[in-house]
């Protein structure tokens, strides 16, 4: 193994890791408005949007990211949608995972037990007040471990946008492939950047989720 | 006492869960500061019947008053919801399984509502609150989460939580059936402490010494009709009809 090509290089590769950070927490926050909305539409009472949250949450989930991405970057500009690479990679990675965020947060929000969303209508609260005083904020806290998952899930998703050109970890790996023919440390090199943020964000979500729990 | 007898009025309530009726034309009044229990066998609509005065479950036919007011008005959906909020307010509801708000100490379960809906400040809260968890003598725990409480203590904080809306009417879906037998009484006594107060309340219950106890009528429900009603010691001594002898024949020691 060549540690000295992997000392020599990895200062790029720390670059190339600030753009994938960039990339993920843009990404994430996309991805949790989408998630929001998703929800929010899923469980409303028009079936309209009902319909309309339940076919983005199939279309989204059931293709390939990489066609998602694709479709939007190379086949955007045919229907006069032109963007650069890494906005074309936040927006088709946010859309995307706010497909699983939308099911991560309806599924927390339908978990809470009916007789809460009863005791609060009881005492006179609104649907709208009874939903953001007493289901969304215990909702909330069981959402943090499963959002938790989508984001590990969505950081490792942000590799696919070296396939659009955007100048991430995994494209850097495999520009510096093509100059130096070393895979295994430029892809090990690669790995190991990304283990760190993964671990690191795993860390905080496991934090966040001790700190919101309910005595 | 009774300024008021038809200050809750049922009028030939009716209710289907699709084709299965589980209320058949139930008609019933009480008066102002009157305590009602309703007694009838699991299944027999007492749950629905009562979730059906604060329109938690909607009637298919038939009107509910209150003072003076129907709760369940015919009116456009933004209105009724407004109508509906207003007329909750007034009725406060204990459910079997007491449904506090987990996230929120006992002071701010209690506190929520009235903050929110009647605009007290913090302070003012704060003493209700006080003055509402000593009364069901829970005023040690104010800062307790529920899951820091017995089944006891949580249904008493739950009637604290109730009647911080000063509400006319207060309804108990069985609010003793999910308690350890060594904790019914003191949530019983709670009840019966309002009772004294002249709080008008209706109770759905399967103790018959309690109702017999503290209340100034029974209805015997079965299969969606009141069977009979009467004042307790008719009701446990001398009913009428043999389902309802059949009924406490399994429920009372000393049956008629
Ligand atoms: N939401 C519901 N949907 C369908 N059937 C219901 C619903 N709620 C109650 N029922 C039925 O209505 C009948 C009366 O129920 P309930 O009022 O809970 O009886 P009780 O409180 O006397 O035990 C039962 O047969 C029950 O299965
Ligand atoms: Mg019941």
């Amino acid at each position: 193994m060549d540690t000295d090509l992997m000392l020599r290089v990895y200062p790029f590769f720390l670059e190339a890791a600030l753009v994938t950070i960039q990339l993920s927490v843009l990404t994430a926050l996309l991805g949790l408005t989408m998630g929001a909305l998703g929800a929010a539409a899923r469980l409303s009472r028009f079936g309209v949007l009902r319909f309309i949250g339940a076919a983005y949450v199939s279309v989204f989930r059931g293709t390939p990211a990489l066609i998602q991405l694709f479709i939007l970057y190379f086949g955007g500009p045919q229907v006069g949608i032109q963007l650069e690479a890494f906005e074309a990679g936040v927006i088709g990675l946010g859309v995307n995972v706010g497909a699983y965020m939308t099911e991560t947060i309806r599924g927390a929000i339908i978990s809470i037990d009916k007789g809460q969303r009863e005791a609060a209508r009881t005492l006179g609260l609104s649907q709208f007040q009874g939903f953001y005083k007493v289901t969304l904020p215990q909702a909330a806290r069981l959402m943090v471990r499963p959002l938790g998952v989508n984001l590990n899930m969505l950081i490792k998703s942000t590799a696919l946008v070296a396939a659009i050109s955007v100048v991430e970890l995994t494209y850097t790996a495999q520009r510096y492939i093509g100059s130096t023919y070393k895979p295994f440390e430029m892809f090990l090199l690669a790995g190991i950047l990304y283990i760190i943020i993964i671990y690191t964000t795993g860390r905080a979500v496991a934090w966040l989720d001790r700190r919101v729990q309910i005595t | 006492m009774s300024d008021n007898p038809e200050f809750v009025q049922i009028r030939h309530a009716q209710k289907s869960f699709g084709k299965l009726e589980v209320l058949k034309d139930i008609s019933l009044n009480v008066a102002r500061g009157q305590i009602v229990a309703i007694i009838g066998p699991s299944g027999s609509g007492k749950s629905t019947l009562l979730r059906a005065i604060n329109d938690l479950d909607p009637l298919t036919g038939g009107e509910v008053w209150l003072d003076g007011t129907q709760v369940n008005k015919s009116l456009p959906h933004r209105q009724y919801e407004k109508h509906i909020n207003a007329m909750r307010q007034d009725i406060g509801m204990v459910f079997q399984h007491f449904n506090l708000f987990p996230h929120l100490t006992a002071r701010e379960n209690v506190t929520m509502a009235p903050k929110l809906l009647k605009g007290l400040s913090d302070r003012e809260a704060d003493a209700l609150a006080e003055e509402q968890l000593d009364k069901v003598g829970m005023l040690e725990r104010i800062d307790y989460y529920p899951s820091q409480l017995s089944g006891g203590q949580k249904q008493r904080v739950a009637i604290a939580r109730a009647l911080a809306m000063k509400p006319k009417l207060m309804l108990f879906d069985e609010a003793t059936s999910a308690l350890d037998p060594e904790l019914v009484d003191e949530v019983n006594q709670v009840m019966k402490k309002l009772a004294e107060e002249h709080i008008t309340m209706i109770i759905v219950t399967h103790e018959m010494d309690f109702a017999a106890a503290v209340c100034d009528r029974v209805l015997f429900m079965d299969q969606g009709v009141v069977v009979e009603e009467g004042p307790p010691w008719v009701i446990f001594r001398n009913p009428k009809k043999e389902r309802t002898r059949a009924f406490l024949r399994k429920h009372l020691e000393n049956a008629p």
